[in-house]
């Protein structure tokens, strides 16, 4: 349902709440299907679940403050589970940056559509690496490719994943 | 106090968080600290979820492969059919059960034949997302530490990166920042071999003068301290002059984008691959690799 705009042009953004423990939940389902996906169907590591789950919650509570911590919580554990190699931040700051763009769009926009998420979740997808090459090539001093076609197929892919896993999380929300 | 205005506060805190974790970036590069305390909270919480997805997924492929993509062939009545698809079912099962046995005997061979190498088997329970690597069901309290060794029968796979109570995390042999020492198997050319982030290796510091084959199969060298000698680490897939050094990459022996069951080489000191007949002569080093726990053997 589109609860965006009513017929006075006034915007009523609705605010979805969520069952208790959803959220918890929905986390750490994507983190350990992130892990556990790609060691039988290699080709399943192109997706970025915990940054799927991050822009929906975001795009969903339309709170900045809660979508940026909530990403910041997915992005520390996604560092956690990486190894050694992935410093505690990296995924931290670019999934709390996403979590906060996320909810402010959210609040401002309707993203209940399943073309409006597709091209809100791609260029999500975009920034987030932008934001890892970023931290990687200033905080890190590594040397990392800006674009490739690999992202591009990657955030086609994950946008489309997301149009679907969206609906399914809309089964989450309290009525 | 100045007050801020509600509209800005989220933008204050975003700010706040990003400064923290810059910091906590910061300190990490700067003292060389993994946060260790956090990962292990975090691994030792999420991995027996791992380990049951794992499972899981594991029994999916297994009955999506050997059960509905053979399913159309079917075309006896709807009783028999039935009866059909069960059996099936039970087959695909037994298939996977019977492939898994297969991948553990192999490991169980390879094992035997070295038995001077104390090593023990553990299975791949996820993977990382930014660097090459895996997570093993086995840690600590199995014996498993940090820069341990890690093979399959077929070859080398990489490293032990860190080791938590229950679980280890592995860097891969193709990622950048790994390597071992290897050499060529003919020309017993050695040079350290190296990942780029890519399916293919890297040998580099072979000197153009050298001559190298295409397909001529790569070994460790043993100079590591990590790996023994001899263990196959991949073939020559390309060959290129460079300056000064040829530019040679190697194809893994290792199927390292398929891993079920690895070797974990519970040894930190340097090693002697023996073969059956001088076994007897294996001496392990380290003490706690030499009786690693009873529990932990497979």
């Amino acid at each position: 349902m589109n609860d965006a705009f009513d017929i006075r042009g006034e915007s009523h953004i609705e605010v979805h709440k969520f069952r208790g423990g959803a959220i918890i939940v929905a986390t750490l389902l994507a983190l350990v299907i992130q892990a556990a996906l790609p060691v039988h169907f290699s080709k399943a590591a192109i997706l970025d679940l915990p940054l799927l789950v991050t822009i929906y919650f975001g795009l969903s509570r339309r709170n900045p403050s809660t979508g940026l911590l909530l990403g910041m919580v997915i992005g520390l554990l996604q560092d956690s589970l990486s190894g050694p190699r992935v410093p505690l931040g990296l995924y931290g700051i670019a999934k709390t940056i996403i979590g906060y763009l996320a909810s402010s769009i959210g609040a401002r926009l309707d993203t209940e559509h399943p073309a409006a998420r597709f091209a809100l979740t791609a260029a999500f997808f975009v920034a987030h690496q932008g934001l890892m090459v970023l931290t990687r090539r200033i905080l890190l001093a590594q040397q990392e490719s800006w674009f490739n076609v690999h992202l591009f197929v990657a955030a086609l892919v994950n946008a489309f994943v997301a149009v679907f896993l969206f609906l399914l999380l809309d089964r989450l929300r309290r009525n | 106090m100045v007050a801020i205005p509600s509209r800005h506060k989220s933008l204050v805190l975003l700010a706040g968080v990003i400064v923290l974790q810059v910091l906590m970036l910061a300190v990490q590069i700067k003292r060389d600290s993994e946060g260790r305390l956090i990962r292990v909270w975090t691994v030792g919480a999420v991995s027996p979820f791992e380990r049951a997805g794992s499972s899981g997924f594991g029994w999916f492929r297994t009955t999506w492969r050997h059960y509905f993509a053979l399913q159309n062939t079917t075309k006896e009545n709807e009783q028999i059919r039935r009866e059909n698809d069960a059996l099936k079912l039970q087959i695909s099962q037994l298939q996977g059960k019977a492939a898994e046995a297969d991948r553990l005997a192999v490991l169980l061979n390879f094992r035997q034949s070295h038995a001077g190498v104390p090593m023990i088997a553990a299975r791949v329970i996820g993977t990382g997302t930014a660097s090459l690597t895996i997570q093993l069901d086995r840690g600590e309290r199995d014996g498993i530490r940090k820069d341990m060794g890690v093979i399959t029968p077929d070859g080398v796979v990489g490293k032990v990166v860190e080791s938590y109570p229950n679980a280890s995390q592995v860097l891969l042999l193709t990622d950048k920042e790994s390597g071992v020492g290897a050499m060529l198997a003919d020309s017993r050319t050695q040079s350290p071999v190296g990942g780029q982030g890519e399916p293919l290796l890297v040998m580099k510091y072979v000197p153009n003068d050298d001559t190298v084959n295409l397909g001529e199969r790569v070994i460790t060298s043993g100079m590591d301290r990590i790996f023994p000698r001899d263990l196959p680490v991949g073939t020559v897939a390309e060959i290129k002059s460079g300056n000064p050094f040829k530019q040679i990459r190697i194809k893994p022996a290792a199927n390292l984008e398929r891993l079920e069951e690895v070797l974990v080489l519970l040894s930190l000191r340097p090693l002697e691959m023996k073969n059956e007949e001088n076994t007897g002569d294996a001496q392990p080093h380290a003490p706690g690799a030499a009786n690693p726990p009873q529990a932990a053997r497979r």
